[in-house]
């Protein structure tokens, strides 16, 4: 079981940034996120993209941007349970809660934030009727581990980074590589479309465009897919399929957790400490909605410093405390690190 | 109604036809048109804030409404999302202009 005083979910800039306002006061925070690396949709989805709205960096990549929050939480030594998704959560009798991930992985703390964002992110499932009957048995959204598909065949199908790059890694390892892409143009890094080219005429990738699986067949396990390339239709035989058309938030289990929900968002309390309707669980950033609600990236960060100080004082009852500056006091990270302004320079001058 | 503004139909994903009227002068796009009359629950539209990176603002273009030239961004999100049809574009790659006045869309279902 892992134990903490904040149990953040979601570690996009906002779960991250609270990292740090927590432990200004001396709690620690452990961050649950369904992705397996932190920075939530500013790394998923448009690390490159420029930022123009973060005060005091006139422009700022959103890559650097959580780069940056998880240096500046790094003193305060966040745990991670990265890739999994916060599935269930169940109120201890002493009041703390036992938040539960969809791999089973338990964390318990007195007080849980959700940062979710839009939600956790999941793969945008293709069309095809009977695909989920498939998922485990050879249809594979997420590639974890390429070693599950060496000397086998693997057909994928996107159009994107992931489409290209994982055609390209595979290459090596499958016994036989078949991308299929609805389009001939793809959408990626210039080097990797010029590698996919490279490998397909070496005959090392099986290229076939513009074309669309439309069906997946077998009996327990995928063995074939079925290609739509104009009026033309036919089977390509295969012992894995893996779709990549990127991903999609959704609120997800978090949704059933008795909280109440508006406009596919967490209500809280705005007036006071952006607490949700079971006391001890707030929602912070682009998950939770009351009057006036902006979300954006500096909104976030405000709710997560205000719901750090009523955190506190759910955590600590009765234990004074009162706002200090960093420029005042510096900063004493868990790690034994001391940041501090240097001391003013007193001498005489005769 | 101001002068700025222009009169458009938006299907909705229940089939429901809503006429609005939008203001051109506010560099909004018709993913955000949507968004500011609340056509499709917050979460299910406009998800990536407008990039042309996630699809869920695709909508079909009923009207003969000439419209800004689809960028490579854009075709190519297309041709990674579902129910895609020759009429599909991306919301919020279409900015609201007095040229677009009788503009008619329906939104693509969700997916």
């Amino acid at each position: 079981m892992i134990t903490t005083d904040i149990l953040i979910i979601g570690a996009g800039p906002t779960g991250l940034f609270t990292v740090f306002e927590a432990g200004l006061l001396k709690l620690k925070c452990h961050l649950i996120d369904a992705l397996p690396q932190a920075g939530g949709q500013c790394s998923e989805l448009y690390p490159k993209k420029p930022i123009y709205d973060i005060p005091g960096f006139p422009e700022v990549l959103a890559g650097d941007l959580t780069k940056n929050l998880l240096e500046q939480s790094k003193q305060f030594e966040p745990g991670f349970t990265l890739g999994e998704r916060a599935e269930t959560v169940e109120k201890q009798e002493d009041g703390s809660f036992i938040v539960t991930t969809n791999k089973g992985t338990q964390h318990q703390a007195p007080v849980v934030a959700i940062a979710g964002g839009l939600g956790s992110f999941e793969p945008r499932k293709p069309l095809i009727d009977n695909i989920t009957s498939f998922e485990d048995h050879g249809v594979d959204y997420f590639i974890k581990d390429p070693e599950k598909y060496r000397n086998k065949r693997v057909v994928i199908s996107g159009g994107g980074d992931s489409a290209l790059d994982w055609s390209i890694f595979l290459s090596d390892v499958a016994s036989e590589v078949t991308l299929i892409h609805r389009r001939n143009e793809f959408r990626g890094a210039l080097d990797s479309v010029e590698k996919v080219q490279e490998l397909k005429s070496q005959g090392k990738i099986n290229l076939v465009t513009p074309a669309e699986v439309v069906g997946v067949s077998g009996n327990s396990h995928i063995e074939s897919v079925t290609v739509k390339k104009g009026e033309e239709e036919f089977q390509i035989e295969t012992d894995h399929f893996i779709p990549l058309f990127g991903l999609s938030p959704k609120l997800g289990p978090i949704a059933n957790w008795g909280l109440e929900i508006e406009k596919n968002a967490i209500k809280v309390d705005n007036a006071l400490d952006y607490q949700t309707n079971i006391p001890g669980i707030y929602a912070i950033g682009d998950v939770n909605i009351y009057p006036g609600k902006l979300k954006l990236i500096l909104c976030g960060f405000h709710e997560a410093t205000l719901m750090c100080q009523s955190a506190y004082k759910v955590i600590n009852p009765g234990k004074k405390y009162v706002l200090k500056y960093t420029t005042v006091s510096g900063i004493d990270g868990f790690d034994g690190s001391r940041k501090e302004s240097p001391k003013a320079v007193v001498k005489a001058i005769n | 109604m101001e002068e700025q503004d222009i009169n458009i139909k938006i299907t909705d994903r229940d089939g429901v036809t809503h006429d609005v009227v939008a203001p051109t002068d506010m560099a909004m796009n018709l993913m955000e048109v949507v968004r500011s009359y609340e056509l499709a629950p917050e979460g299910t539209i406009g998800i990536c804030g407008g990039m042309a990176m996630c699809a869920s603002c695709q909508c079909y273009v009923l009207s003969d409404t000439e419209l800004p030239e689809m960028q490579d961004d854009e075709d190519a999100m297309l041709a990674e999302a579902f129910n895609v049809k020759d009429n599909s574009r991306l919301g919020c790659q279409i900015q609201m202009t007095p040229a677009m006045e009788g503009l008619e869309v329906e939104l693509a279902p969700e997916s």
